[in-house]
């Protein structure tokens, strides 16, 4: 076993045997999950905090029952960042929370790097849960640990992630994590959602559908803002013209492989950049499967972190 | 439709190079034969040229058409009327009518409007932004695929950079072009002639020409970042050709066009206050002119387009300041280019190349051209027959020429669109 790391901020400069111990670790959290038994000494006793500084239900849910089935008591805070000024009250609040002797600290926050600054000031172990255009790294992993299920691997898979990558922390995550195990990652969209230097990143760039999901293992969506698709901060002239040319219907899955899966980290705008009949598909939607991965993968890290940070061991 | 033979034509093909005397021979709309001999088949309708110079119906990519919503200016009709005179068969309309081009369904309007007509092919330009106001990116992709050619706001400048940034690279995503009027807005601001002396004299407000010099050097720069391919309408000063000379000979995608007015006219002609010489950009400085004519000699200026700006009357008859900008150019658009042939060492070749088969590339259409198998879309012309411009008295609605009381050699005399007589 690998020294244990001191937080999660980022997949970037993990190491594949990293990467490999955590999805190994959630894969039998998912094993215990689905035998319905918990393991609530692991983390009894640990205090653990979500820290959301932007809405969201399903990430902070997920990471709420992670921490519960192992035994942390959880406590959840939303901090508002209209209100106040961001910089002074993201260090008055890690000043605050390092009194509490809190031990996990997950945090969302609008600003990219806004963890990375946390973790220089807060005692406990800093999980980042999405930070602004940077990086959702526990999502990247529960992609990675469902594809590895659907597909028994990660090496040599080609995996198309589709959509506004520009803006996406969740697709910058899994570039990192994907080309780093070894996927042959592309990125589609249209070229005012592709930032100019994606192909250094490792990965090929398409505009067109087609040319992009030729061959493909795997397909990611992922979800494009209301605001990116009209008004004078558009980025591409209208929902109904995002569908037709990059939404994920029947016609252009067909030309993906015959057996690709399709993924959302949610939430999905249907009609826009999925058709239901593909995001509903039980076939090829692991849509639901994302979901269920989630909670098994935010175990594993809690728990990895926790051997970390024993305070009084 | 019967056939015919056009004999006795000195045939000039830009597309192949092709200047010799001979016969076309037209069937089912399309060009069956052309060359030095052809015979004669039975039951054809035979043409005597008598020298005259025959070549693809003119492909003028630049014109602004009254409808819709403008139709007390001029009508598609009457715009087919002139251009036909024009020795025109396809036209390229741009967008900032009064209802904007911006929705695909105007875009497949505008093109069967065309065909209504009978004698011209209207090629739609799509709005880069919605209603050409400059602020929301327009559905280039469904406008594209409803047949637009390429993206433009028209008349008026893309003035914000990063909204020309991103049609640029999203145009790219279609091999479309952006075309844009090469004006920096805020430095035009409410001005209606060059900036010099004599705007200075007649106490009118002026556009420095560095306003289109640093719009074509953004530009430029915006194409080279994005990998899209940037068009320049109507370049009228030395400064900005000079950017686009050097921008190509780097192998950048810009291309640019100008309009008679800029090799044929100077400043001077809005003397008296003459608003029929209205236009935008302005008339420039003799320097400005003849860098210009020099623009199209040395292949600069990839096209020559008619700019045709409709008005009424009552846009014109008002202050300068406050009269409308823009001149018809379809009746003329041959006679005036030719000025260039007659007087100032232009090859006739090359001056048919920038109103045929070179605009038709950058319009992506097989037009303009005399090959077998292509639309029979023909101009002849008498190249020395003399005539005098007269407002008033030109074909079609509207008359504000800029050209009233030029003295042209070389005229229209014959028009053929899709294999039917439709001028002459």
């Amino acid at each position: 076993m690998i020294t244990s790391p001191r937080h999660l901020l980022q997949i970037e400069g993990m190491h594949p045997p990293e990467i490999e111990t955590m999805l190994d670790l959630a894969e039998s959290y998912v094993l215990l999950n689905r035998s319905g038994k918990t393991q609530r000494d692991l983390l009894r006793g640990r205090t653990m905090i979500n820290l959301f500084f932007e809405d969201s239900t399903r990430t902070r849910t997920s990471f709420e029952l992670a921490g519960k089935r192992l035994g942390a008591d959880v406590i959840n805070m939303s901090v508002s960042t209209s209100s106040v000024n961001k910089g002074e009250t993201l260090l008055d609040t890690a000043a605050t929370l390092n009194a509490m002797n809190c031990d996990l600290l997950v945090v969302r926050h609008g600003q990219s790097g806004a963890p990375n600054l946390l973790a220089q000031k807060v005692d406990a172990a800093v999980i980042n849960a999405g930070d602004g255009t940077h990086e959702h790294p526990t999502q990247a992993l529960l992609d990675g640990l469902t594809i590895r299920r659907r597909k028994g691997r990660l090496e040599g898979l080609v995996i198309a992630i589709c959509g506004d990558v520009l803006h996406s922390r969740v697709a910058r995550s899994n570039i990192h994590l994907l080309t780093t195990m070894g996927s042959r990652v592309r990125v589609i969209g249209p070229p005012t959602l592709i930032p100019a230097d994606a192909g250094r990143l490792g990965v090929e760039v398409f505009h067109h559908m087609k040319k992009g999901l030729e061959g493909a293992d795997v397909v990611m969506m992922l979800r494009v803002q209301r605001e990116r698709m009209s008004g004078a901060g558009g980025l591409v002239p209208s929902p109904r013209e995002y569908f037709r040319f990059w939404g994920l219907d029947r016609e252009k899955l067909a030309w993906a492989k015959d057996d690709a899966i399709v993924m959302h980290p949610g939430p999905m705008n249907r009609g826009v950049e999925i058709d239901s009949a593909v995001a509903d598909d039980p076939v090829r939607s692991v849509i639901k499967e994302q979901v269920e991965m989630g909670v098994a993968v935010r175990m594993a890290v809690l728990d990895i972190l926790a051997r970390g940070n024993r305070r009084n061991d | 439709m019967t056939d015919v033979l056009i004999i006795n034509a000195r045939l000039i093909d830009p597309a192949s190079g092709l200047d010799a005397m001979g016969g076309l021979l037209v069937r089912d709309g399309r060009i069956l034969d052309v060359g030095p001999a052809l015979g004669r088949p039975d039951g054809v309708e035979v043409v005597d040229a008598g020298g005259a110079v025959l070549c693809p119906g003119l492909v003028d990519m630049r014109a602004e058409l009254g409808e819709p919503g403008g139709e007390y200016r001029e009508t598609i009709a009457s715009a087919a009327q002139a251009a036909a005179a024009g020795g025109i068969t396809t036209l390229a309309a741009l967008p900032n009518s009064e209802l904007a081009i911006d929705d695909p369904s105007l875009v497949r309007l505008l093109r069967a409007r065309g065909e209504e007509t009978g004698s011209l092919t209207i090629l739609p330009y799509a709005a880069v932004t919605r209603g050409c106001a400059g602020k929301e990116l327009a559905e280039l992709g469904l406008l594209r695929e409803a047949g637009a050619v390429a993206f433009t706001d028209g008349a008026r400048a893309i003035g914000s950079a990063h909204m020309m940034r991103l049609a640029l690279a999203y145009a790219a995503q279609w091999g479309a072009r952006v075309v844009q009027h090469p004006e920096e807005p805020a430095l035009a601001g409410s001005g209606v002639a060059t900036q010099g002396e004599l705007a200075t004299r007649l106490g009118l407000p002026g556009i420095p020409a560095a306003a289109e010099a640093m719009m074509v050097w953004r530009d430029i720069r915006l194409a080279r970042m994005t990998g899209g391919a940037v068009h320049f309408a109507h370049v009228s000063t030395a400064e900005a050709l000079a950017l686009i000379r050097a921008a190509k000979a780097d192998g950048a995608a810009v291309t640019c066009d100008t309009a008679p007015p800029y090799f044929d006219l100077n400043e001077t002609a809005i003397g008296d206050f003459r608003t029929y010489a209205k236009l935008s950009p302005p008339l420039r400085a003799e320097a400005d002119r003849m860098a210009v004519a020099a623009g199209l000699a040395d292949g600069t200026i990839d096209a020559v387009a008619s700019d045709h700006q409709p008005r009424d009357a009552d846009d014109k008859r008002l202050p300068f300041a406050q009269a409308a900008a823009g001149g018809t150019g379809l009746a003329t658009l041959l006679a005036v280019t030719l000025v260039q042939v007659h007087g100032g060492g232009l090859p006739l070749m090359r001056a048919l190349e920038m109103l045929t088969v070179a605009p038709a590339r950058l319009l992506g259409c097989g037009a303009g051209t005399l090959a077998r198998g292509a639309a029979a879309d023909l101009c002849l012309f008498e190249l020395e027959y003399g005539w005098r411009v007269e407002a008033g008295a030109m074909p079609g609605k509207a008359q504000n020429t800029p050209f009233d009381g030029r003295a042209l050699e070389g005229r229209v005399i014959g028009t053929w669109h899709g294999g039917r007589r439709v001028f002459g």
